[in-house]
């Protein structure tokens, strides 16, 4: 917000509103600005103090473990990345992926197998997501309200049904999910997040659904004119993250072994941290998949780099909020010191 | 004037507190004895002053996540520093983390009015930055009961005119926050930043300064709830108060106050946190396991949030019905 009487405005005469120029900038260019850009130079720098910093960083397997830090919070950041997009937000995604494993535990006190536990959590996702996708899609309520109280209602069920007991004993054959290697040191997740960009990638950059997305996120009521079912889209994209978080609920229960209701606890924060790093606006309308799985590489390396240097979880956590705050003040002071005031 | 009442949110509310309360009594009767029912408010207190902190910034279209964490970082400031120094009377502790509570809601303040951070994401960042901050500053150790001295320990449940010092801090609270918001300039412009904040500017509001203050004012708050809660509990460690920060959220819609900003009260507020202070103390009285706390906490702001819709909705124009219904 920006206002007429602030009296620390600068008295220089203000520069014109909007330029135009005379030429496009060359794509070279343009792209050496881009925030993609930057998150590859950061996540090169992160590698390499890394790799300084420890002896053990560069072993092959090291690196492989380190996947595990962000993969299962990257496939939930994918579909968050599309909802952000379109200007809303889901917070409750880690309470879904709570109830989606307690419903996987529960399943398997009746014996249910692997094929089963793995429909139930997906099954659970999409119910969550739908639920939400109703409140705010179908009554048009606001999201951050409304999976602020799923948030609680999810992870709520999943405490009634569990209390303080744990789910154990998944069979042997569940545990490739989370466990599984597909070749050599390539973890099936890691596997499984590539396929999962790769899917959301194109959805978001190369269908008309992904123009709709856009189109949502910058103007709601011109996209509404311009014939595009804004409701159904939105619809759609809550079933994206339930489904998501529902698969991120296999990968984790499956590398964990059990469920707790306390499972995945404060996830959607860090979800929304990686999303918003990787250069998508809050305020909807812009971003990119690229950006949000370079900035999940990031997060990934850096909590993994502290880690082996025996920096507790919780120092690491000042240094990500640290981060958020600073790559989206940055360009903003930047702009501010060149003098452009309405950029 | 009748229709108006009944349609109006603290009117809901206290007929939902009182029916709640019925039921209860029903089946059992101590529990609605004004003794438990003083105790029900002590304990309700907290989240009550922290309610109305969040309420304002709420008014003003923003958001802060970062309460319950600025709230165990002062806590825990003030812990220590009572550990490390039993002489520092209580007094100057409590401005102590009054005034380090504003600080550290000013950052967020400032970060949002200067640099035009959306307030979701600069809370966000301050609420890892803060609770990581006390793990630095206490290095992961709890402060327990037998470091603290007893005048910092009984401040907060010393009993005054029958109800402790608590309770009589979130009075104190609720009376200042409704004088502030319906009787001063500030308050009338907390109201009107988030109600309209082009129209704001136009009346001559700074919207960004008056964010700026809603954000210091929620820190005080928060900072004073710190020395509160860590007192009441005699304990401090790194993650007291973790997600609360949704709870005062929650009580906060409950009570009506729109989350789009402009719309809210200091009585819906108050009751909000109320009612769920009540469902937190009645559930064990009648027998149902704690558990179901959050499940019923999230239902009760899902219901709150669509009934907000329905009040808000009515004010609204719809340019194109057609279209509207289609979507």
């Amino acid at each position: 917000m920006t206002t007429p009487t602030t009296p620390t405005t600068a008295p220089a005469p203000p520069p014109p509103r909007a330029a135009i120029p005379d030429r496009l900038e060359s794509r070279f260019r343009a792209a050496l600005k881009s925030w993609e850009t930057l998150l590859v130079v950061v996540a090169a720098a992160v590698f390499l103090i890394n790799a300084f910093a420890s002896p053990y960083f560069l072993d092959p397997w090291n690196l492989s473990d380190a996947t595990f830090n962000f993969t299962e919070k990257a496939m939930i950041a994918m579909a968050m990345a599309l909802v952000i997009i379109a200007g809303e937000i889901d917070l409750s995604v880690a309470a879904i992926l709570a109830l989606a494993s307690t419903a996987m535990g529960s399943a398997l006190q009746y014996g249910a197998g692997t094929p089963e536990l793995v429909a139930i959590g997906l099954g659970t996702g999409l119910l969550c997501g739908a639920f939400n996708g109703l409140l705010v899609a179908g009554i048009g309520l606001p999201s951050i309200v409304v999976t602020i109280g799923t948030m609680s209602l999810f992870r709520g069920i999943a405490y009634i049904i569990l209390g303080d007991k744990a789910f154990t004993g998944y069979p042997p054959s569940f545990a490739y999910f989370g466990q599984g290697y597909v070749w050599r040191v390539f973890s099936f997740e890691l596997a499984l997040f590539a396929a999962v960009a790769l899917a959301f990638g194109v959805l978001l950059h190369m269908t008309s659904f992904g123009r709709m997305v856009y189109a949502i996120g910058n103007n709601p009521v011109a996209a509404l004119f311009s014939g595009v079912r804004v409701a159904r889209v939105k619809f759609i994209l809550f079933l994206l993250t339930g489904l998501m978080s529902g698969l991120s609920a296999i990968c984790l229960t499956s590398r964990l072994g059990s469920t707790r209701p306390s499972i995945a606890l404060g996830w959607e924060l860090e979800v929304v941290t990686m999303v918003v790093l990787g250069g998508v606006s809050i305020m909807g309308g812009a971003g990119s998949i690229p950006g949000v799985v370079l900035a999940a590489f990031i997060m990934g390396m850096v909590t993994f780099g502290f880690g082996l240097i025996n920096v507790p979880g919780i120092v690491m956590s000042i240094f990500i909020g640290l981060m958020l705050i600073t790559v989206i003040a940055a360009p903003i002071v930047w702009r501010r010191l060149r003098g452009e005031r309405f950029a | 004037m009748g229709a108006k009442l009944l349609k109006s949110r603290e009117a809901l509310l206290l007929a939902a507190i009182a029916a709640l309360l019925a039921l209860i009594a029903a089946r059992f009767p101590g529990f609605v004895r004004p003794g438990n029912l003083a105790s029900v408010f002590n304990d309700t207190a907290i989240l009550i002053i922290l309610a109305l902190g969040q309420t304002a910034v709420i008014l003003t279209r923003c958001i802060d996540l970062s309460m319950a964490a600025n709230l165990a970082l002062c806590g825990m400031v003030a812990a220590m520093l009572n550990s490390a120094m039993p002489g520092i009377p209580i007094a100057s502790l409590i401005a102590l983390a009054v005034l380090l509570g504003a600080g550290l809601g000013a950052i967020n303040g400032a970060l949002v009015w200067r640099l035009g951070i959306p307030p979701i994401v600069v809370t966000l960042g301050t609420l890892t930055i803060y609770r990581g901050m006390i793990f630095v500053i206490s290095g992961g150790a709890w402060v327990n009961a037998h470091q603290m001295s007893d005048a910092f320990k009984a401040f907060a449940r010393e009993g005054l005119l029958g109800l402790p010092v608590l309770s009589w801090a979130a009075v104190l609270v609720v009376g200042a926050m409704a004088v502030l918001l319906t009787r001063t300039p500030l308050g009338r412009a907390f109201y009107a930043a988030g109600g309209n904040p082009t129209a704001a500017v136009y009346a001559g509001i700074d919207v960004g300064r008056t964010r700026f203050a809603a954000f210091t004012l929620a820190g005080a708050i928060a900072g004073l709830s710190g020395y509160l809660w860590v007192s009441r509990y005699a304990v401090a460690y790194v993650d007291i108060a973790g997600g609360f920060e949704l709870d005062i959220i929650a009580a906060c819609v409950i009570g009506g106050v729109s989350i789009a900003g402009g719309i809210g009260s200091v009585g819906g507020a108050v009751l909000g946190a109320l009612f769920l202070g009540l469902i937190k103390n009645a559930l064990p009285v009648v027998n149902i396991s704690p558990f179901w706390q959050l499940a019923i906490s999230g239902a009760a702001i899902i219901v709150a949030v669509m009934a907000n819709a329905r009040a808000e909705g009515r004010a609204r124009r719809i340019i194109l019905r057609k279209a509207e219904a289609l979507a």
